[in-house]
């Protein structure tokens, strides 16, 4: 059985679209990630799945039971961390997890096994107010208590934002932890490296799914080869590229600029007309596509 | 029930956590009760008196030196005519003066009661009542130590107090019922809005939602800590008004206190529906404070009477509970009413408790708004 069913889910805030015709299925014990710049629709989505709107046309079950009509069973096998933290901040780090522990009806002793890899770092903690802690440790606290009643299914609505990489990378490795325990785990992020830790992916723009695939998939569906393109004038460079016919796409990518070509246009060609605009020193590598990339080159396709 | 307890348990936590809910609930009552407690207490002492003693006999001597022995007053000035009485007020040193009927000795033989007037500057409605007050306290030591020595009849000295200048002096003790509907406003309906609300705000209130715990649960978890501390400022409030200002309740204790309950319950039930009707603390505190503060102050009768408003406030200040609520409580603890003297009042504020409770049960929802994203 699947664990969630999403078929044309469509959702609407007055008159702006949210979510268009939106249809995918996550498996048991999938970690799922949901891509996309903000204002996607990934929040709207998420919150369908756990019960808190009604989309406005489509249907959606997890583990078979409707998100709309049988929404209380479903809610005693929720785990939700919305976008920000849900904690009180004037409650200590145990003060929290035991209220979400009781409200769900069970305690921190009973499933302490599950949340012990991440809320043995925040332990020496326990005394401090919520309020007071890092990012990183609040992003704990909050994954411990969505974790404390032992849910089937996590939804993890952007739970990276705004956390150090450090604590970024801790956090994936926990989501690999809970995954082999078994949890279904749905999770949004904006950055394209997380996506790399899924199982699957789902690319999300503009309320609308652009592919749905593992990242090594949605790698290989990238039709054209990609360039690295640097010189230190960046700004010519960006003039240059957009005047050569045979630059099919240009997107700035820290130091670099992401180049994708014409067949029929060579790199070596490409540098020969870069230096003949006067940027002399210009170099030109080939790299393995990004999700990045391949988002980008989608979202093209899709305009 | 354990998911419940533990979820008062909480919202304990936050206002004991929080100071500046502590000082709300508990130090502005407070500062109200002392600063017109204290306000009042100071007039009081040695306060200027005239008698006007027509009578000249052993009685009103005897009464007159009461008067000026007891710390309360001192008689600064002795008039001999009724025409000298608006003079004397005029100059503005005297809070009253005390009339002593003519044959006042034999009246109260042969009839068993006499009348003393008492007349009292009403500009100062505080100091006046207070006046009058003691004025007759004393009136009433000295007849019932006559009633001891004549056991036969009941000799009585009846005082008739008059107000000068404002002749219905309205409120006695006028502010502590005052004040009790003010705070009772002020928490049940705005501290458990601005409670609710924040749950939204810090975004707590969607896990809350995707938990097992049932609407109900959560809405009374939240409001149950505030009808126990409106319950317990209320008790704080009598207190302090009787030790600092010796105001006692005339009426039953116990059904003062199951009137402030209705009106907690009412107050509750408002603040569930602003909560329901906005995102943001600041609109929740906005809302309360302009649709329940400042027409429970001013349009409730507390500070100005509904009787010399344009007929359209009173028509307006028909529809505010605090004004029913003041006329309950003034009645209970001033003039000691029963029951049967408030039913109608009780009854209207019963009919809008059911109203908002009606109106918020159906706005409340087990989803997040249109508005949430």
């Amino acid at each position: 059985m699947a664990a969630v069913e999403a078929l044309n889910i469509t959702h609407r805030y007055g008159r702006v679209t949210a979510l268009d015709d939106i249809s995918f299925n996550v498996n048991e014990g999938e970690l799922f990630g949901f891509i996309g710049p903000d204002g996607a629709g990934k929040t709207t989505l998420f919150r369908i799945a756990a019960t808190l709107i009604i989309p406005a046309g489509g249907r959606m079950t997890l583990f078979g039971l409707n998100t709309v009509s049988r929404y209380r069973e479903l809610r005693n096998h929720i785990g939700y961390m919305p976008g920000r933290f849900s904690l009180y901040q004037d409650l200590t780090v145990e003060e929290n997890l035991n209220f979400y522990a009781t409200i769900f009806g069970t305690t921190i002793k009973e499933n302490y096994h599950l949340i012990e890899p991440i809320y043995k770092q925040i332990e020496p903690f326990r005394k401090r107010q919520a309020g007071r802690l890092s990012g990183g440790m609040k992003q704990k606290l909050a994954l411990s208590c969505a974790l404390i009643h032992k849910p089937r299914i996590l939804i993890l609505d952007e739970p990276t934002t705004g956390v150090d990489a450090v604590s970024r990378t801790e956090f994936w490795e926990m989501l690999a932890n809970l995954k082999s325990e078994g949890i279904t785990i749905i999770v949004s992020t904006p950055y394209m490296d997380e996506a790399l830790r899924c199982d699957r992916i789902a690319l999300i723009q503009n309320g609308r799914l652009l592919d749905i695939d593992t990242p090594g998939n949605i790698r290989l569906s990238c039709s054209n080869r990609i360039f690295a393109v640097r010189h230190h004038r960046k700004y010519e460079l960006l003039l240059a590229l957009k005047s050569l016919p045979g630059v099919l796409s240009r997107e700035p990518f820290g130091d670099a600029m992401h180049v994708s070509l014409n067949p029929d246009t060579t790199p070596e060609q490409l540098v020969r007309e870069l230096e003949a605009k006067g940027l002399a020193g210009v170099t030109v590598t080939e790299i393995v596509p990004g999700i990045e990339d391949i988002f980008l080159e989608l979202m093209k396709r899709e305009a | 029930m354990k998911r419940f307890m533990a979820f008062v348990k909480k919202e304990f936590l936050h206002i004991f956590r929080d100071y500046r809910t502590l000082i709300i609930l508990f130090g502005i009552p407070a500062a109200q009760i002392l600063i017109f407690g204290y306000a009042v207490r100071t007039d009081i002492k040695n306060a200027s008196i005239a008698v006007l003693d027509n009578a000249h006999d052993e009685v009103s001597a005897e009464l007159t030196l009461k008067l000026e022995a007891s710390d309360f007053f001192t008689i600064s000035n002795h008039l001999s005519s009724y025409d000298e009485i608006d003079v004397t007020f005029k100059q503005g040193k005297i809070k009253a003066v005390v009339i002593f009927p003519e044959k006042m000795a034999a009246t109260l033989t042969r009839e068993g009661s006499a009348t003393v007037g008492i007349i009292a500057d009403g500009s100062e409605p505080n100091a006046a009542s207070l006046v009058t007050g003691y004025t007759t306290g004393i009136l009433n030591d000295y007849s019932s130590g006559l009633t001891q020595h004549l056991t036969a009849s009941l000799p009585v000295i009846n005082p008739e107090v008059r107000m000068y200048f404002n002749p219905n002096l309205e409120s006695h003790y006028m502010f502590v019922p005052g004040v009790i509907t003010l705070i009772l406003i002020l928490i049940s309906a705005l501290m458990t809005s601005v409670a609710i609300v924040r749950e939204k705000e810090f975004g707590t209130m969607e896990v809350l939602l995707v938990s097992p715990l049932r609407p109900w649960q959560i809405i009374i978890g939240k409001v149950a800590p505030y009808f126990f501390l409106s319950l317990v400022n209320v008790i704080v409030i009598l207190l302090m008004a009787w030790y600092v200002f010796g105001l006692p309740v005339r009426g039953s204790i116990a059904l003062l206190i199951a009137e402030c309950m209705l009106y907690i319950l009412l107050g509750l039930s408002i603040g569930i529906l602003v909560s329901a009707s906005v995102d943001k603390m600041e609109n929740a505190i906005f809302i309360s404070f302009m649709a329940l503060m400042l027409p429970s102050l001013l349009l409730s009768g507390f500070i100005f009477p509904i009787e010399n408003m344009p007929k359209v406030y009173d028509y307006v200040s028909m529809i505010l509970p605090p004004r029913w609520f003041v006329e309950i409580i003034r009645a209970i603890m001033i003039k000691g009413a029963g029951f049967a003297y408030i039913w109608k009042e009780t009854l209207i504020l019963i009919i809008m408790t059911l109203f908002f409770i009606g109106l918020s049960a159906g706005k409340f929802k087990v989803r997040l708004g249109e508005g949430g994203r």
